[in-house]
């Protein structure tokens, strides 16, 4: 199925598409416990744009974001990321390739507990080779940009919700990557610390060649998208600037 | 990521001392066990170590061990001197014994009777005396450790009397020797004089000593003796060898510290196994999240890894500690005297727990390496 026109949010310059999926299915178990999540999803993403996927819990939004993270293979389609194809790569590519492009910010942050904000922000650029010492002091300056300088030497259990998801904000950012994706990254917050992670996310992380792709059911910030995907049944039942009617309560 | 690791690791304060403490606890059992094991073995050869000059021992056909032997014809020792290739043979006696002691009750002791000429056989280390007292009339020698045991509140033992199997005996001084196996109190008399205190038949000589001539292989004589005597002969290593041969075989010593030992393997791999579980499954999230963002399942095995080590080296290093601090405190005591702590032994056991904690952690690992990065998302 393909995704109908994308809609645009006072964008007068339309960027190039920075994800391409097409004919992605994906089912789980089998036999009579078989459960196809999507149903041949295509879309073209672009990048500069804040991109919303919204749905139902079970609508398949987080098996799709999944699959274009490159984090889940799909039973069939392809997926292309700035022009990789990731699917074609090997499995320690994949990972390379995720480690080098890909920024993650999950739902419950994830954080490591006994690591400093700065350290937690670090992370993936001490997994990709990179001197701790640097790394740290990278993380430490992105957290800066985010408001979080002074809080750069504290271990997790001492911040708030929001100030550790703007931690797992910076260890998403901190590698500079193309994609940036998040898993309901206000669900845990309250209104106005979840619309100030979302304006902050749009400030830092959105570019010319850079995407934000976002899964939320939180129409407290449908607002800020430039784009919503809906999502139904493992299909995409909406494409617009504004949000599908039904998620508008 | 080893970095990430430790301070994943050390974090958890609960775990981490867990961990480290039920490895220590484990390498304290084995270790301590299995010392005890070896030390225990060594004594069943401490009368052969006590002989240092002489590196050839001839007994009976059928002896097996110093204890456990039977006596020889006196024409043995010139029949032996008559090898080629040995320097010198003096006769030797192990008999068993009994003595009153101060307060009335009889302690079973053993009787060693060194060559009256040259004192071969007699422990090198005099506690109190000289070798040439043991010269004068009834005298013995008597182990320092049997000496406390029969004169608990002496502090000298020259010039003092016992009866020894019915005879007098006179102490006139200490020599220093670890306990036999089977015997707790050991005297040492001039050959001549122990066929006195040990009464018998008229064979009573239980060994012949011998030393191999300058260029001879000891291994070769005792081969040669054997062929010419009909005698056994046993190079000096050997014969410690079938000491403790025979220990071990004739006693159920290997099979229960080999449980305890089995035991300490058992009680390390749970306490180690359930922790590192538990310390992984309380991680899962974050080792998924570090997955998602790029983490390899090679770089999350390097990172359990070091884990393991960090607390294989530690757990180890403070159960060898512990161990060796048993066995320095005890070692003093007539019960553990001459008790050593190998350095095979804390070898073989730093084996086992490095590869127990490797193994229970890539055991611990495994649900992290199938676990789809995905999942940190549902």
């Amino acid at each position: 199925m393909s995704a109908p026109a994308p809609g645009t949010r006072g964008q007068t310059e339309i960027a190039q598409p920075a994800i391409r999926i097409e004919g992605i299915t994906k089912s789980f178990g089998s036999g009579d416990t078989r459960v196809e999540v999507l149903r041949g999803i295509s879309a073209d993403i672009e990048a500069g744009r804040l991109t919303y996927l919204v749905g139902e819990s079970g609508s398949g939004k987080t098996t799709l974001i999944s699959i274009i993270a490159g984090i889940l293979f799909p039973d069939a389609g392809r997926v292309s990321l700035f022009g990789t194809d990731i699917y074609d790569l090997s499995r320690n590519d994949l990972v390379r390739f995720r480690l080098k492009n890909i920024g993650f910010i999950f739902q419950q942050y994830n954080l490591l507990p006994t690591l400093t904000a700065a350290q937690n922000a670090a992370v993936p650029l001490i997994a990709a080779g990179m001197k701790r010492s640097e790394a740290v002091a990278r993380g430490a300056a992105v957290l800066e940009r985010l408001g979080l300088g002074t809080q750069a030497n504290r271990l997790p259990r001492q911040l708030s919700g929001g100030q550790q998801q703007r931690v797992a904000i910076a260890r998403a950012l901190v590698h500079e990557p193309r994609l940036v994706v998040c898993d309901e990254p206000t669900a845990a917050l309250d209104a106005a610390s979840g619309r100030r992670v979302m304006e902050l996310l749009k400030d830092v992380a959105l570019g010319a060649d850079r995407a934000v792709l976002i899964v939320t059911h939180d129409n407290r910030i449908f607002s800020l998208a430039d784009r919503i995907i809906g999502m139904e049944d493992g299909r995409i039942t909406h494409d617009g600037a504004e949000a599908p009617q039904e998620a508008n309560p | 990521m080893p970095w990430i690791a430790l301070r994943m690791l050390t974090g958890d304060r609960v775990k981490y001392f867990g961990l480290i403490f039920g490895i220590a606890f484990s390498t304290l059992l084995i270790g301590q066990q299995a010392t005890l094991f070896t030390n225990l073995m060594l004594r069943a050869a401490s009368g052969v170590f006590a002989v240092s000059e002489a590196d050839i021992w001839v007994m009976d056909p059928k002896a097996q061990g110093t204890d456990a032997t039977l006596a020889l014809p006196s024409t043995a020792l010139e029949r032996v001197r008559g090898v080629p290739g040995v320097l010198w043979a003096v006769p030797h006696l192990r008999e068993a014994g009994s003595v009153r002691t101060s307060e009335g009750a009889l302690e079973r002791v053993s009787v060693v009777g060194v060559d009256d000429a040259t004192l071969v056989g007699l422990p090198s280390t005099i506690v109190e005396g000289a070798r040439h007292d043991l010269f004068r009339r009834d005298a013995i020698m008597v182990d320092t450790v049997g000496f406390g045991k029969i004169f608990p509140d002496a502090t000298s033992g020259a010039g003092l009397e016992l009866e020894l199997n019915d005879r007098r005996a006179l102490i006139v001084g200490r020599v220093d020797t670890n306990p036999t196996f089977t015997a707790g109190v050991i005297f040492y008399t001039r050959y001549s004089s122990a066929l006195g205190f040990v009464p018998g038949t008229r064979n009573r000589m239980t060994f012949v000593i011998a030393k191999a001539a300058p260029g001879e292989d000891p291994r070769e004589v005792a081969k040669r003796i054997e062929a010419r005597t009909g005698l056994k002969a046993r190079e000096r290593r050997d014969w410690v060898w079938d000491n403790i041969g025979f220990i071990a075989s004739s006693t159920g010593i290997p099979f229960n510290f080999g449980i305890t030992v089995l035991l300490g393997i058992i009680v390390g791999v749970a306490i180690v196994g359930l922790t590192f579980s538990l310390f992984i499954r309380d991680n899962i999230k974050q080792f998924g999240a570090l997955k998602a963002i790029g983490v390899t399942n090679g770089g999350i095995l390097k990172m359990v890894l070091t884990q393991s080590v960090w607390i294989a080296v530690l757990g180890y290093g403070l159960g060898a500690a512990f161990t060796a601090a048993f066995i320095w405190g005890t070692s003093g005591t007539s019960q553990f005297k001459g008790f050593f702590l190998p350095a095979e032994i804390m070898a073989g056991v730093a084996v086992l727990v490095f590869v127990m904690v490797i193994l229970t952690g890539l055991f611990a690992v495994r649900g992290v390496l199938k676990l789809e990065p995905a999942e940190v998302f549902r």
